[in-house]
């Protein structure tokens, strides 16, 4: 068959939350499993700290965060627009904080949840998704006899991991939508065409997915 | 290799009206033919079951009346072994690309065969290949332009190497120049093809042509009288709108000269 040549890509979109990004480093080149166990195990240590040290430890694992994202040569632009999704969650919860319980709790709780959020875009933008859905599908064998397929389970942790830039784009599509309507101030004309389009987008992966046979 | 044969023997479909037990809506009334040829196309206008035909293909719809046998199997009896040898391409593709990039969402596709993950891979690098996709192995599947997707969404359902393609029209989101490239492909495929199309001019010359209308099949035969009938019925029954009468308060200097 006669090679075509590709065109140049569209800009890229904010759908690119978490989507891998290729390179040579010593994170890309970890294993699949040893980033997802450590992942959880950082989760398991931020979350169960001792709420007086959760503010050093919460800087701390987040300076070592960036240090790594700069040392393997990550778009640190991309990462910082995927983060800026927080910010009003990060400042809201940090200035309540800060006026009930002090500067520390509230250092403690933001740098908690920034570090974990750059976690998880750091082992996803160094690790292929077919790679995490091949060790959840290992991870999930032994279920088997219980009647669960590990198949079904990697295509559910992918569709999910996918779902989340999806629904982004749903709702930037309705919000566009409403607008072009005069609709902007209304939230019923952007949360009701939302919900529906999800659904509706949903139906039509799951039919997708059927016509390929990879459900079956 | 000869594709597999596929059989429609009274196959209809048809579906309950909300709100009543007793009543029945017909999308596509019992149908019988055989496809044994290289090229079918399916044309009629929006509504008339064309995409409730395609969907009886591949067992991704169950014919609530006769069956739908491919090859010798029963899509409703065999509906995997049937999609291992019918793949489906949809008018959009985004709907059908699932995975995040497009090598990705190649290796979707063959996660099914089993192979072993290095296999794996080379035949995904072999499949972008073929279809002049390499360069867009890792690219975010919403970056790609709409003729990217489409025929990535068709590498996709190929890489399988299944015997028979049905499409849902799939030029009809595309430009020229990318309505082109997917004509283009599609003609050089080994593939058996069933196409849904509006494109009258790509149906006229297709060695077989359905016409539906109103839910059931009303012209079967060779391209160009097919589009001929077609055309006949289109001009003697309009839509149920007739937007000629319809006031929008404008003069009729006001049009496209």
């Amino acid at each position: 068959m006669r090679r075509r040549r590709a065109e140049t890509p569209r800009i890229a979109t904010p759908h690119t939350l978490g989507l891998f990004v290729p390179g040579r480093s010593w994170l890309h080149r970890a294993p699949a499993a040893s980033k997802l166990v450590a992942l959880m195990l950082l989760g398991l240590g931020l979350t169960l700290a001792p709420p007086d040290r959760a503010w050093a430890l919460g800087t701390a694992t987040l300076g070592a965060l960036v240090g790594i994202a700069v040392a393997t040569h990550l778009p640190l632009g991309r990462l910082a627009r995927d983060l800026r999704g927080l910010t009003v969650v990060v400042v809201t919860l940090g200035a309540y904080q800060w006026w009930r319980s002090g500067w520390e709790v509230a250092l403690g709780i933001t740098s908690t949840l920034l570090a974990l959020v750059l976690a998880g875009l750091l082992a996803t933008m160094t690790t292929p998704l077919g790679d995490v859905v091949d060790v959840m599908v290992r991870a999930t064998r032994p279920l088997r006899r219980l009647g669960l397929d590990p198949e079904w389970v990697g295509l559910a942790v992918a569709l999910t991991l996918r779902g989340i830039p999806t629904l982004i784009e749903v709702f930037a599509e309705t919000r566009d939508a409403a607008r072009a309507r005069g609709l902007d101030r209304h939230p019923r004309a952007l949360l009701v065409p939302a919900v529906l389009r999800t659904v509706a987008r949903a139906r039509r992966t799951g039919e997708a997915l059927a016509a390929r046979g990879v459900a079956d | 290799m000869v594709p597999a044969a596929i059989e429609l023997d009274g196959a209809g479909v048809r579906v309950g009206v909300p709100g009543s037990s007793r009543r029945w809506h017909e999308i596509l009334a019992p149908t019988t033919f055989t496809l044994t040829e290289r090229r079918v196309c399916v044309i009629g206008a929006n509504g008339s079951g064309k995409s409730t035909l395609a969907r009886l293909l591949n067992g991704l719809v169950l014919p609530t009346t006769g069956r739908v046998i491919v090859d010798g199997l029963d899509t409703a009896v065999d509906g995997a072994a049937v999609r291992r040898r019918v793949a489906f391409a949809f008018t959009d593709p985004e709907a059908q690309l699932v995975m995040p990039t497009a090598g990705e969402d190649v290796a979707l596709s063959l996660r099914r065969l089993g192979l072993p993950r290095a296999d794996r891979d080379a035949r995904v690098a072999q499949v972008l290949d073929t279809y002049g996709l390499t360069d867009l192995a890792d690219v975010s599947v919403h970056a790609l332009s709409g003729g990217q997707r489409q025929l990535l969404a068709l590498a996709g359902v190929l890489a399988t190497e299944p015997e028979v393609l049905v499409c849902d029209e799939p030029t009809t989101l595309l430009d020229l120049r990318n309505r082109q490239a997917v004509v283009s492909l599609l003609d050089r495929l080994r593939q058996r093809i069933v196409l849904v199309t509006h494109d009258l001019a790509l149906a006229a010359r297709t060695e077989r042509v359905l016409v539906l209308d109103g839910g059931a099949v009303v012209h079967d035969g060779p391209g160009e009288p097919a589009v001929a009938f077609y055309r006949d019925l289109m001009t003697e029954t309009p839509g149920p709108a007739d937007v000629a009468d319809v006031d929008v308060g404008t003069s009729p200097d006001h049009g496209w000269r």
